[in-house]
């Protein structure tokens, strides 16, 4: 079962930013960035947990919206980051992103070449091709959402994701919460998820591994190979038969393919 | 109260199948598939001819408002319909209700343009300063969501201090940053054109009308029913602040459709009023649900409110929508005879406390005649009986300061 064991972590940084971070294993840091469907932990993180001490923050902004007023972009949002990982004496992590965490982990990356052990990109977000453009996710109607994010919307673990209580008291709560996260995500991607970042990525040193699903409807394969094409040192593992939740859709392949490459004790 | 003749300026064809082939009337009607300039050319002569005609029969005002990529209305810019009016007429306030703030860069062109307005008209403009609607401003102008209503505040400051401050000054601002801020010219009216706010149920519009004592007007196509747990709100806001209940504080959009008797206006607006509500509302609720358009706390109350409340609300069934559950049930509708239209808009005046009714009169699918008939029966024979309504306790401290109340004409020009 995922979750035993998680530690949940909070603290107010130097800027009056707030962090929440949930950390549970041991072994090498590893910071787990979450995408716009929000921070929760799953059995992917459990499986990283088994050889990392893994981190997972929830992006700032993603329930307290007024903090996003002190976050003009990603600049501000990879100064955020690196004053969490002092405030956590977390060094030269391996920073795993999924989505939009994936390109806060690659604009962290290109800041702070040295910072950073080991980068694993999840179908990340960042780039932009006109020929194959990124799905705009809030823009689409709301029952097309599960079949654009994951090859098998009907799969338990992804109908999970977008549940709603069975207490309709509570129903509300969880609508704001959620909005509320996607706001803090488009807060830095609206209306086009293309900071230029292409133009840093030859910064991105540390070994780098691009993980896709080959089905990916939001963040189309393509852009595995226009990471790879920028990044000096990236490798890609193409996971046949899985969406944009590669995780989700194809678990022990994700797994697989991130204990390959990063080895016990990295 | 104030009878204000308002003009939406949309499309006036859209096909039979519209709302079935296309997901959404805002955003994403193709252009190539559905608007033709030439039918444009039409609409826009006719849109220009009526609000001249309304004020040549005697209403207070005449406005329109800015909306883009919108088949019920595309008016983007407004000041351009309200420079031709300026001119056109003599009399009445020219409502730009308004320009949306956020989507000027810099803010200064909506101050440099409204105090054109105001000069040309000699100080009848009326500067309305929405925020917007998440369609427009975050959809059609890509304004990122949570900047919104920062843009706003920000351009809402630099054009009053633009209006009102000794030139030039520099405005250091987050989005924009100006050396020399001297405006060629300032507006007419002293110290600036009456600014009216504009919304679909924010709480912040609310406070930020209380606190800047602006008039609100809450637009919506949902009639007074749905409008009242909106309109009571900004009422007690009203209160929460210390200021006192002027119904010319708040302003109320309303569809009006008038014929010799009940049952002439049902069988000449009943096609117009479901086109309206089928074609024109059909706007795709992914694009009006904008994660951080609306504030947190806006959004809490509203869930808690069940959401079921906001300018974009349809009926459940078009087709089998009836004239007595537009008028009577629903009240999304006022029409009828010149009786039943004077005594809704009492009620309504009295329920939600308005003193700015924002007429429209030009629904839809109707054409220019009917437009007309329509626009010229109310004025007529309604207007002379609801226009002085408040006048003898309240005093209208948001109108422009150069329009004068117009002569009722007794008889319409070329009736």
């Amino acid at each position: 079962m995922s979750g035993l064991n998680v530690d949940e972590r909070h603290c107010e940084l130097p800027s009056g930013l707030k962090a929440d971070v949930l950390v549970k294993g041991e072994g090498p840091p590893l910071v787990f960035l979450h995408g716009h469907m929000g921070r929760r932990w799953d059995v992917f993180l459990d499986d990283l947990a088994q050889n990392h001490t893994v981190y997972a923050p929830r992006h700032p902004g993603a329930t307290d919206p007024d903090e996003l007023m002190k976050l003009d972009g990603f600049s501000d949002l990879v100064l955020y980051y690196d004053d969490l990982f002092q405030a956590f004496e977390i060094e030269q992590p391996i920073l795993v992103g999924h989505s939009f965490g994936g390109m806060v982990a690659a604009e962290f990356a290109a800041t702070y070449p040295q910072g950073v052990s080991a980068l694993v990109l999840i179908a990340s977000l960042g780039l932009w091709l006109d020929d194959q453009p990124v799905t705009d996710i809030t823009g689409i109607a709301s029952q097309q959402v599960p079949s654009t994010l994951s090859t098998n919307p009907d799969a338990e673990n992804v109908r999970e994701l977008f549940s709603l209580p069975a207490d309709p008291a509570k129903i509300g709560d969880v609508v704001v919460e959620r909005m509320s996260c996607l706001a803090s995500v488009s807060h830095f991607v609206w209306p086009i998820p293309d900071r230029e970042l292409v133009r840093r990525l030859y910064r991105v040193t540390p070994p780098t591994l691009l993980v896709w699903g080959s089905e990916d409807r939001f963040v189309p394969l393509a852009y595995a190979a226009e990471f790879a094409k920028g990044l000096p040192n990236a490798r890609t593992s193409r996971v046949d038969g899985a969406g944009h939740f590669v995780q989700l859709d194809r678990l022990e392949e994700v797994t697989a393919a991130v204990n390959e490459f990063l080895p016990v004790g990295v | 109260m104030k009878m204000i003749w308002f003009h939406l300026q949309g499309y006036r064809e859209l096909p039979p199948d519209f709302e079935d082939r296309y997901e959404s009337v805002w955003v994403s009607p193709p252009t190539d598939e559905l608007c033709r300039p030439e039918k444009v050319h039409q609409y826009l002569n006719w849109n220009l001819d009526e609000l001249d005609y309304a004020a040549k029969l005697g209403y207070d005002g005449v406005g329109t408002n800015e909306h883009h990529q919108n088949g019920y209305g595309f008016p983007c810019s407004p000041n351009q319909t309200a420079y031709y009016l300026a001119k056109s007429t003599t009399d009445q306030a020219i409502v730009i209700l308004g320009n949306t703030l956020p989507l000027y860069n810099p803010p200064l062109r909506a101050a440099e343009e409204l105090a054109f307005v105001d000069c040309l008209s000699n100080g009848r403009c009326v500067a309305g300063m929405p925020v917007g609607s998440p369609m427009d401003v975050a959809h059609c102008y890509g304004i990122t969501p949570t900047q919104t209503r920062p843009r706003y505040y920000e351009a809402h400051d630099l054009i009053k201090q633009a209006w009102t401050r000794e030139g030039p000054f520099h405005f250091n601002g987050k989005y924009t940053k100006l050396r020399n801020v001297n405006l060629w010219p300032k507006p007419i009216q002293d110290p600036h054109p009456p600014i009216w706010l504009a919304g679909g149920g924010s709480l912040e519009t609310w406070d930020f009308a209380a606190e800047q004592d602006y008039t609100y007007s809450f637009l919506s196509f949902g009639g007074r029913t749905a409008a009242k747990p909106m309109m009571d709100g900004f009422w007690e806001t009203v209160a929460k602040h210390g200021k006192d209940a002027n119904p010319y504080r708040g302003g109320f959009a309303q569809i009006v459709m008038v014929g010799e008797t009940d049952a002439e206006a049902e069988k000449l607006y009943l096609e117009h009023a479901r086109y309206f509500y089928k074609k024109s509302l059909h706007v795709a609720p992914h694009y009006a649900a904008v994660p951080g358009y609306m504030t947190k706390k806006s959004l809490e109350a509203n869930v808690k409110k069940g959401a079921g409340v906001n300018a974009f609300s349809t009926p459940a069934d078009f087709d089998g929508m009836k004239w007595s559950d537009l008028v009577d049930r629903e009240k999304r509708v006022i029409g009828g005879s010149p009786a039943t239209v004077i005594d809704h808009i009492k009620e309504l005046a009295e329920d939600l406390r308005v003193g700015h009714l924002i007429l429209i009169m030009q629904l839809g699918s109707m054409d220019h005649e009917l437009t007309k008939y329509n626009t010229r029966l109310f004025a007529e024979k309604v207007m002379p009986h609801v226009r002085d309504i408040w006048d003898d306790q309240w005093e209208d401290h948001w109108w422009p300061s150069g329009a004068r109340k117009p002569e009722l004409p007794g008889v319409a020009p070329g009736a």
